[in-house]
């Protein structure tokens, strides 16, 4: 008896483990909102304020990467009205059919965004009809200057064996490979077989070197001083330093991923008028600021760059970089062939010991 | 229970069961059959499950079968004795004890596991105290001893309840019988204790082997995502990948695994019960 006790008590803690990671319950009612975000990435009384100006009941999930994000919203495309996805992953959903064009009458507040971040999102979104940047950035190393003492200006410190352990690496394909294709000199972009076996072979060499493969934590880490080298966002370096001012960003001389995050709503939105709502919310100067002091990702709203109040960080190369003087590239959507070839490749990286 | 035996109001009180058995384990699995088995056309074919020989896949199931070894092992060092301890403090006491196992289970497995990490990390908890107390510093973050030590944390308890309830179940008579014909505390233990415990044993090994095989959460958060168990590989394919085919073939083959290990805990639970 007392077994068969145990084994019911065993049976319902793990039964309530299990819906306790279930979230909110959707009911049908039509002022509500579906936003789908990166983790940590607004101001979280931005929502609030939302809500209480449009009356919306806003319902607001979060993912790490853009391929959790993918494999989610390819379940159900309407599970989600509006998102925040990388460029490439737009460029993917686009031509999978997966979100809807914007109607820019009803979001007047995209005058606020910068017409260069436009001409930037042609790459991924050629007529620039399904989405608006929501931040920008580039990626690059963050280092601790009391513990590395060589100029970092090279991807290649990360394969310096003097710093074994102490490095971290990006836990998502595309940025471990971005850093090994061009240090390689390649494009970020490649889809020559061999090219990208060649970075799988470097990533593989690097390995023992690196501490951990890590996505958000990397800050936390670097902050903590529990790394001397990290492969981060330009968004977390101003956050970073104010955290602990022997942290200083680089963007190696080779070169870098430029990369936007922008809204689209999806196909089967059953709430478009609401997302748009949103959408130019977000756009709106004020609301733009508020995110940038609250996330430090640069935000391509000019209305709110110019507003920025602190001239080190409105006139900072790391929020704010010069693109023209940098080799920068934005990542495409490679087609599922070559999606396939980098997982396939990735997975010999993190199998390897 | 014979009340309810050949009555017309059985299958009756059986259907919550019944309904509750289908809908969350046969339609599940048989889902996980149908995705295991077929290929993105809806074609039948065996090659999801037959990419687990493919050079990494293989390597990360062979991994996951030995850190899972290792911590069964190490669970069952510490949970026998421990078991024989409770067993011998006799009720009043021991309930505090017991409870004082179970109270951890009561929190979030994420939330001790992501404890761990800050415990164990370079400049963390333990290695501050450490170093204040001038000892050599310890480094098994993101290294498979990491994995071990938390999968030993937190499926312990799962070892320690089986173990102490076939402990307490055995009668006193028995063993002082056996001390009457002249038996050692030694050749008690091997001959009567053991033998009668082996209910227990299995099905704690059960209880702990399946879970630390399947785990994706302690590898990828003390592993630092560096090791790749099997668990890992499944949980991408279903959150990252998107290829719902691959990882159903792929549980499947852990299902094997897991079968395989309820086979051997039948055999000898049934063998037990008639012992008991």
């Amino acid at each position: 008896m007392k077994k068969k006790l145990i084994s019911v008590a065993l049976v319902v803690m793990i039964t309530c483990a299990a819906l306790a990671g279930c979230g909110s319950e959707k009911t049908d009612s039509n002022n509500k909102l579906y936003v789908y975000n990166w983790g940590e990435y607004i101001d979280e009384d931005v929502i609030k304020e939302f809500e209480d100006e449009t009356g919306i009941d806003v319902i607001y999930d979060m993912f790490e990467n853009n391929e959790i994000m993918y494999a989610k919203l390819a379940q159900d495309t309407s599970a989600y009205d509006v998102i925040c996805p990388s460029d490439y992953m737009i460029q993917k959903l686009i031509e999978n059919d997966m979100v809807q064009p914007l109607n820019f009458d009803n979001i007047p507040n995209v005058k606020n965004i910068g017409q260069q971040y436009f001409e930037t999102s042609k790459d991924f979104d050629p007529e620039n009809k399904y989405s608006i940047p929501y931040c920008w950035g580039t990626v690059g190393i963050l280092y601790n200057k009391t513990m590395v003492d060589d100029v970092v200006d090279s991807w290649d410190i990360l394969w310096d064996e003097k710093y074994k352990g102490q490095i971290l690496m990006q836990d998502s394909v595309r940025d471990a490979y971005m850093v090994a294709l061009i240090k390689n000199g390649y494009s970020l972009n490649s889809k020559d077989p061999d090219e990208v076996s060649k970075a799988t072979e470097d990533l593989i060499a690097q390995k023992p070197l690196v501490q951990a493969y890590v996505i958000d934590q990397v800050r936390d880490k670097m902050i903590g001083e529990e790394a001397a080298l990290g492969v981060i966002y330009s968004g977390e370096a101003i956050y970073t330093a104010r955290e602990n001012p022997n942290l200083e960003y680089v963007v190696p001389k080779e070169g870098t991923n430029v990369w936007i995050d922008s809204w689209v709503i999806t196909k089967g939105s059953k709430h478009v008028s609401n997302a748009e709502k949103w959408i130019d919310f977000m756009c709106r100067g004020d609301i733009a600021l508020k995110n940038f002091e609250y996330i430090t990702y640069s935000t391509p709203n000019t209305e709110a760059q110019e507003n920025i109040e602190d001239e080190d960080i409105k006139n900072s190369k790391v929020a704010f970089p010069d693109l023209s003087t940098m080799n920068v590239e934005a990542y495409q959507y490679l087609g599922e062939e070559t999606d396939k070839l980098y997982s396939n490749e990735w997975m010999k990286v993190k199998s390897a010991d | 229970m014979k009340l309810f035996k050949n009555s017309k109001t059985a299958p009756l009180i059986a259907s919550p069961y019944l309904a509750w058995a289908v809908i969350f384990i046969l339609v599940p699995l048989a889902m996980v059959f149908y995705y295991g088995l077929t290929d993105d056309q809806g074609g039948f074919t065996f090659e999801n499950v037959a990419t687990i020989a493919e050079y990494g896949y293989f390597k990360a199931l062979i991994k996951s079968v030995n850190l899972a070894l290792i911590s069964t092992a190490i669970c069952l060092v510490l949970a026998y004795p421990l078991g024989m301890i409770l067993t011998s403090m006799k009720l009043t006491r021991n309930t505090y004890l017991v409870t004082l196992f179970i109270l951890p289970m009561w929190m979030n497995f994420l939330l001790r596991t992501l404890t761990w990490m800050t415990l164990l990390e370079g400049k963390g908890v333990i290695n501050a105290v450490l170093t204040f107390l001038h000892l050599p510093t310890i480094n098994i973050i993101n290294t498979p001893s990491a994995i071990v030590l938390g999968m030993v944390y937190n499926f312990l308890p799962f070892m320690i309840l089986p173990i102490y309830n076939a402990l307490s179940r055995i009668d006193d008579n028995v063993i002082n019988a056996a001390r009457d014909l002249g038996a050692g505390t030694f050749q008690t233990f091997l001959r009567i204790i053991f033998p009668l415990s082996l209910p227990g044993i299995i099905s704690g090994i059960t209880m702990v082997f399946i879970p630390a095989l399947t785990t994706f959460a302690i590898s990828s958060m003390l592993g630092g995502s560096k090791i790749l168990l099997i668990g890992n590989i499944i949980e991408q394919q279903f959150t990252q990948l998107y290829d719902w085919h691959l990882g159903s073939g792929l549980s499947i083959v852990l299902m094997i695994f897991i079968i395989l290990n309820m086979i051997v805990e039948n055999i000898t639970d049934t063998e037990g019960g008639t012992l008991a």
